[in-house]
């Protein structure tokens, strides 16, 4: 393997480690349960990007032709991240976790109207 | 035709997924990828009443290139708020009013409203004519929905519904 792609592959790795790090970094340093769920949703995107288009190059130039399986991977990723992130977000609307900022008064409206007090059936 | 090709898109798109997964384009993969992409749309049409129709192929080009950018940008802009600081985040709740029809767009919209920067859907309103989102650092709420709207309701309003 040449130096110049090693030097690629290298750099494209270390700049997915970078951003799949900093995507996690946001759960500790953002301060509320909604901004939290921005940092792995977002910031890890191009991160696995990174290191799957890392893996792509290495294993085509192996010289067992080439290997794009990976883009199904990305592919994946971009339906089911933004998927997990919105069940997280309504699931924590609908046990009223706290926010920095008020809750919307329509998903609250909302709550109220759908959760009536347990009743038992005797 | 009809009924024996329920989803000549979904299909085709089946039937890629499939050579995806087996890294190759073999002869023989490519005429299984084509039988599965055929049988599966085809045993499972219940679950997909309404015929996707892609109206300008141009613009959903468009649309996924401006997507693809958006997706880059929001994951500098992200880090960048995560290592600034986060104390100064204005983070708020928005009701974006929506006036799609389909349930494709509408997911397709939720979704790629959370790719990108600043926001991730949370809520759809029962009557479907609005979507909650919340948005980790916004200046000005008018601005933040018309982002939404014409960068990402407007193509995807003439994609699938014209």
């Amino acid at each position: 393997m040449n130096i110049a792609l090693e030097i690629l592959l290298s750099v494209l790795i270390i700049t997915g480690a970078l951003f799949t790090f900093i995507g996690s970094l946001g759960l500790a340093r953002l301060r509320d349960f909604y901004t939290r769920l921005h940092g792995p949703t977002k910031g890890t995107t191009l991160g696995v990007g990174c290191l799957l288009i890392a893996s792509s190059i290495f294993f085509s130039t192996q010289g067992d032709g080439f290997s794009i399986h990976e883009i199904l991977i990305t592919f994946f990723l971009f339906i089911t991240a933004p998927i997990s992130a919105h069940l997280l977000a309504k699931s924590a609307l609908h046990l009223k976790v706290d926010s920095l900022v008020p809750l919307p008064d329509e998903a609250i409206a909302r709550k109220n109207s759908q959760h009536k007090p347990y009743q038992s059936l005797d | 035709m009809q009924r024996l090709l329920p989803h000549p898109l979904l299909t085709i798109i089946l039937a890629i997924i499939w050579l995806l997964l087996n890294n190759s384009i073999a002869p023989g993969q490519i005429t299984l990828g084509l039988l599965l992409g055929w049988a599966i749309p085809f045993f499972a049409l219940q679950f997909w009443p309404t015929k996707l129709k892609v109206h300008k192929p141009l613009t959903l080009l468009k649309f996924s290139y401006i997507l693809l950018y958006d997706i880059i940008e929001a994951n500098f802009i992200v880090a960048l708020r995560i290592l600034g600081k986060p104390e100064k985040l204005r983070p708020a709740f928005i009701v974006v009013p929506i006036d799609l029809n389909s349930d494709f767009a509408m997911s397709i919209l939720a979704n790629t409203s959370c790719l990108t920067p600043g926001s991730l859907s949370a809520l759809l309103a029962p009557d479907r004519k609005s979507i909650l989102m919340h948005a980790m650092d916004v200046e000005d709420v008018d601005v933040f929905i018309h982002t939404i709207k014409t960068r990402y309701e407007q193509p995807l309003k003439e994609i699938f519904e014209e």
